[in-house]
Order: C-alpha cells, then structure tokens, then sequence
C-alpha cells in the first residue's frame, strides 16, 4: 500500500504573536459593540477603512468573519441557511456562509474567543464594490436586516490605467461618506487623525510587501498558505500600530530564514503561483500536497492585493480613492496580466496554480482565456483546479489531487 | 527460468484494470473489473487474472505501478505510484510515437492530454466536477431509456436523424431524452443525441493537435462513438490496441522504467 509521504513545512514562530493581536482586535470589537460611547462599523476588506478608524469606529470586516467560516468548515452546513431564503448557492460563499451563520445564530468566533458569542452588532456598515457587486447586496441585507444605515463606493471596473478621471469620482464618492460618519460617530472628521491612519496604513502595507518579497528567495520562506494566515492583521488591523509592529517582527524572522537559507517546503524543487482565492477549508491539505511533491505555491496575486503603495499621508483621502483603485481585482485582463508577468519574472516561477472558485468569478482568472494567453507569452505551464473558496460542496479533493499531482509531473518532465 | 513481468493497476472510479508486460514493454496480460466496494480485493482478482493470462506468477514480477483515483488506497504488490495523466501518456505514446493530443473517456472522467514529439506532456485538462460526457452520462441514460449499455451502438446507427440534447447536465438531458420519448421520437434517434451530446462536451474541453488519440473504457466499448468522434473532428483518429488499458500500461511501462534506469530487477515485490 502506499506510505502516506510525511509533509515538510516549516512553522513561522511569529504565529503566536498574530494570534495574540488577532485575538486583542476581536475583544475589543466586541467590547466596542457593548460600549455606549464607542461606534462600530462593518467594513469591505479593501473598503475605506482608514476614514472609519480616524472617525474612532471599532472596525469589523465580514470577508474576514466569511473566512473564518470556511477555515473552520462551517461554511458548507450554512450556506445553504441563505439559500433558503433566496440567495442562490451559486453567489459568493462569504456571503452566504456569512448570512447563513447570522440565521443560524453561530459564528466562528465563539469557539475562538471565549465570552464573544457573535460579531460585534453595527452602528453603520460602508462598502466598496471595488471586490465585487456581492459585498453590496451581502451589506444590504444587514441593513434591513438590523435597521442600520448602509453607505459605500461603487467602483469603476475592468479598467487598466487608474486615471484622474476614475480617482477623482471615487475621492468624491469617500468624501459623500463624511457626513454620514460623523452623524453616526458624533465627532467631525479630524484631518490630522486620516492622515497618521493613512500614514499607518501605508506603513503596513509596505512591510507586508517586504514579508512577501521574501519569497522571492530560494528557497522561499513562506508559502501561499502561510500568508493566508499572516496576512490577516493586514486586512482587519490596516492603520494601526499593532499590525506595523507585527509585520516588523514577521519581516525579521523571514530574513533570518532568509540569510540562513531555510525553505518554507523542504528541498524546494518547483516554484508555483496560485492565482485566485484559497479554498479556505483546505489550507492545510493543499499545503501539505504541494509539500509532498516538494512544491512550494509562494506567492499569489491574492495575499499580494494588500499592498497599497498608494497610500499617502499628505493627500490622504485622494490617495485613499487611487489605492482602492489600484486593487487587481477591479483591473482589466490586460493590467492583471502584465501584472502576473512581472510577478513570475521576480519570483521565479515555474508554474501557474489558477483556482477557478465556482461562487467567486471576480476572483477566478481563468474564464476568459487568461491562462492560456499568459502560458503563450510566457512559455510557463499553468493548471485550472475546480473549486470554491468556502463552499466545499464544489471541492472534489480526489480531482484536485491528481490535477496537481499530474501538473507537478508535468514540471518534472520538464526540467 | 521465466522473463520477469512488469505489472500497472488502474485502480479508477468505475473500473479495476490490471496489464501485465514483458522487458519489451509488449502487453501480454490483462484484466478488468468492476472496481466496487472493496478495491483489495478487485485488484487481487484483476492481478491473478492479467498473470495467469501472461502465463507467469507473482514471483515473476520485477515491478509494479499503481494509477487512477484509487492509487493510493489500496493495498497491493507496489507503494510506487504514478497519476493517471501521466500513465495514459505513457501507454498512448508507446502505440503512437511523436506528437498526439489523447483524449480518455473514462466512467467518471475525462481528459485530454498533449504530447510533444518525445512523449513529454505540454498540457493536460480533466473535466470540471461534472459528469457530462463521461460513462457515468451514457450509464445514467442507459439506465432511463432501459436499453444495456451495449445495444446502444447498434441502435444508433439504426438512426435516421439526430435528437440533439440542449442541455449540459446529465439529469437536465436525461428529462429531454424522456420528453423527445413522450414525443414519439424514434429511440434510435435519440440514442444517436446521446453520444452526440457526449462526445461534443469532450471536444469542448481543450484544442486538439493533428493527430488524435482516443482511449478508455468507454472508448473500448462504444465503437459508435469512436467514428462520430472522427466525423466530428474531421479525420481519422486513433485507436490504441487495448483502449481501455492504456492507463494500466502506462503504469506498467513506468515500472519496466524504474527498473531499466536503475537496473535492479529483484523480483522481490
């Protein structure tokens, strides 16, 4: 019979402080909720974030919540609560899963987080469509739902350059928000406090850019998978000083793996890029078949699109609109692709992992000819695994196995 | 004293099939079964069948390789394995040397695989998680229109017309094909849609290069859907010996590698 093959991963010590300041924000979140002086606010991920911390909102990301449904896998069981109710199984599963928990009155974080029993209940929920047009409808719902006011950014789409034209609309689409904030915080916007957010905001992003940048070592650091779970403070803690100093202390232990040549994947053979979401509720199985095959996924556009280099303390709110703007997601094929190209050329890539997520098309690269456009160019294999970010109803893990096993060999013969 | 056996297990969702090759690579033992529910003892049965075909026992075995979805499931003579993709290139290129796309009609899935000249893969696709023009297609309408597996060919080419199926989903097709019955539609006809239906999915899935490969059990059984593929693409394709073999000879074929390259034949397995 064949042996189970004993994965080789390497564990980032750093873990046990993210978990810490991951753990603080959702006290506090949840403290914020009960207080009768503090705001709280739901945010998209790639929302406007920094306004909502310089106005003192405790700020919640559901994105995040959705994927701590998936991490833990109980997202399958939910979403088809919100199903029920009208939300077809073929939409976002952050969404579903999100609204299916709500129903179900359960959540991730009570067996996280002892004495939080939900996410905390908000005073305002702002979006940005910049991800999608599902954030909207996910944040309507609460609206009517908990009889709270719903605002946020409609973003341009499928553009290749961020103009003027496009930052101006969205600048003034942030500065609509204002007033709406500041009924909701009782305190007027302190332009000094945007821009030392800002200022914290642009500080995170660039060290979180140098962690991933490791990577571009061989052998790499840090894995795909590993940046899924780092890059969590980038996303719920971005413009705070907890997330700066953290990412500090996670750039130096990469380094010093770094300077002492130690691979994430022992004996790193073959260097992949995954494209698209992760499939939440297989993190560590992927891990370890890409670590069986001495496969190292060390960079993805996904953990990537924290990186706002945009971001800009003297001019925070317009650069808050060109950051936003500069999201991968919102670009056109033909932005994303010049985009992956450098990405392969920096990292040294050998072959291309795109996961098509059957609920998430606007993360899914791989519908319109990506692949094959950038495999011509480029002369680098890729491969398409069916399957879905949180749903794992569309997960056939003996179809992705072989998918990956047969592209590894593939690789193989090739070198 | 006897020449010693290489042996391939494709152990695949739908069916056991067991070959069994000489030093030369040449297939001399073969096998197939249901794969069922105790996958030990289905690749017993198909490895006594294939060796006693060959006329050789187990102690004549140098090596082996396990492929298909079971390969790493199931106890047998070998722990080496090697994934279908990969197994189904090696059979094919060994019947047909240079470049080939093959296309594998399997009971629960499909793929379709380039070679370069030298048998090395340049791509490979399987279907979405989706049994549209798989066996499990032509098993489910089997099924409904009560009609065994292996009178639908000649009732195809009994027909006269073609009842083209609209639908991508198996259950969604199967109520066309009852519709087009309520309908008076000859059965022939409707067969004829069928592997239409199917064969198109197939084809659909990636480009194919000059010369076309078909394999697989489904393949091996339906020669009716072997010349619709070939009027489709609009050549002649073709056909490994033992189509739904070339899995399990690839894996054989892998095995007689390991031991040309390392020059151990031990017979220990």
């Amino acid at each position: 019979m064949a042996q189970e093959k004993q994965p080789q991963r390497k564990k980032i010590e750093a873990t046990g402080q993210m978990m810490k300041i991951m753990s603080d924000y959702f006290y506090d979140l949840n403290d914020a909720a009960k207080a009768p002086d503090r705001k709280v606010a739901w945010c998209t991920s790639v929302g406007p974030a920094e306004l909502l911390r310089a106005m003192g909102f405790a700020v919640h990301f559901p994105e995040n919540h959705a994927a701590m449904l998936g991490a833990t896998r109980m997202a399958t069981e939910l979403i088809p609560e919100a199903t029920t109710i009208g939300y077809s199984p073929d939409i976002c599963s952050y969404l579903t899963a999100d609204i299916g928990a709500y129903l179900k009155g359960v959540s991730p974080l009570a067996k996280a987080y002892p004495g939080i029993e939900a996410p905390p209940r908000p005073d305002i929920l702002v979006y940005n469509t910049n991800q999608c047009r599902d954030v909207q409808d996910w944040f309507s719902w609460y609206a009517k739902e908990l009889d709270v006011p719903c605002i946020g950014i409609t973003s341009p789409k499928n553009f290749t350059n961020v103009t003027d034209i496009l930052i101006d609309d969205v600048t003034r689409q942030i500065e609509a928000l204002i007033p709406t904030l500041e009924k909701i915080s009782g305190q007027p916007l302190e332009l000094q406090r945007l821009r030392e957010t800002v200022a914290l905001s642009r500080e995170c992003t660039e060290l979180w850019r140098q962690v991933l940048e490791t990577a571009a070592a061989s052998p790499a650091p840090l894995t795909f998978f590993d940046g899924t779970i780092h890059m969590g403070p980038a996303v719920v803690l971005r413009g705070t000083r907890q997330a700066v100093d953290y990412y500090q202390q996670l750039l130096t232990e990469l380094t010093q793996r770094m300077t002492d040549k130690v691979g994430a994947v022992d004996s790193e053979k073959h260097r992949i890029y995954w494209e698209g979401m992760p499939v939440w509720g297989r993190l560590r199985q992927h891990s370890e078949l890409f670590a069986e095959l001495q496969a190292s996924v060390l960079v993805s556009t996904y953990c990537s699109s924290w990186i706002f280099p945009d971001f800009d303390a003297k001019d925070p709110i317009r650069s808050m609109a060109k950051a936003y703007l500069g999201l991968f997601i919102v670009r056109s094929d033909s932005y994303k692709e010049e985009y992956i190209k450098e990405m392969l050329r920096k990292f040294h890539i050998d072959g291309i992992i795109y996961h098509d997520a059957k609920t998430c098309p606007c993360n899914s690269n791989s519908r319109y000819g990506m692949p094959q456009r950038l495999e011509k160019e480029t002369g680098i294999p890729s491969q398409v695994i069916s399957g879905d970010l949180n749903d794992l109803r569309c997960v056939s893990d003996e179809q992705t196995r072989t998918n990956v096993e047969a592209f590894i060999e593939q690789l193989e013969e090739r070198r | 004293m006897t020449e010693p056996v290489y042996v391939g297990l494709d152990m695949g969702a739908s069916r056991t099939k067991v070959a069994v090759i000489d030093r030369h690579g040449v297939l001399i033992g073969h096998a197939v079964k249901k794969s069922g529910i105790d996958f030990a003892a289905t690749a017993t049965f198909c490895l006594d069948a294939s060796l006693e075909m060959a006329g050789v026992n187990r102690d004549d075995i140098s090596d082996a390789v396990a492929t298909g979805y079971g390969r790493n499931n199931v106890a047998f003579v070998t722990e080496k394995s090697k994934t279908e993709i990969g197994c189904h290139a090696k059979g094919c290129h060994y019947s047909f040397a240079g470049e080939i796309t093959i296309i594998d009609i399997g009971g629960q899935d499909n793929k379709i695989i380039k070679l370069d000249a030298e048998g090395r893969r340049d791509s490979f696709k399987m279907n979405r998680k989706c049994a549209a023009g798989t066996g499990a297609f032509l098993e489910e309408m089997s099924s409904r229109l009560d009609i065994p597996l292996d009178e639908m060919n000649n009732l195809a080419r009994q027909a006269t017309e073609m009842i083209k199926l609209g639908s991508y989903c198996t259950v969604f097709s199967a109520t066309e094909v009852l519709e087009n019955i309520r309908h008076g539609k000859p059965v022939a006809d409707i067969i004829k849609g069928i592997f239409y239906s199917m064969i198109q999915r197939v084809l659909e899935m990636d480009s194919l290069t000059e010369k076309v490969v078909l394999s697989g059990g489904v393949v091996a059984h339906n020669p009716y859907l072997v010349e619709m593929a070939a009027e489709l693409i609009g050549r002649p394709v073709l056909i490994p010996e033992f189509p739904q073999f070339t899995g399990a000879h690839g894996a054989a074929l892998y095995a007689l590698d390991a031991v040309t390259n390392t020059g151990e034949d031990s017979k220990k397995l």
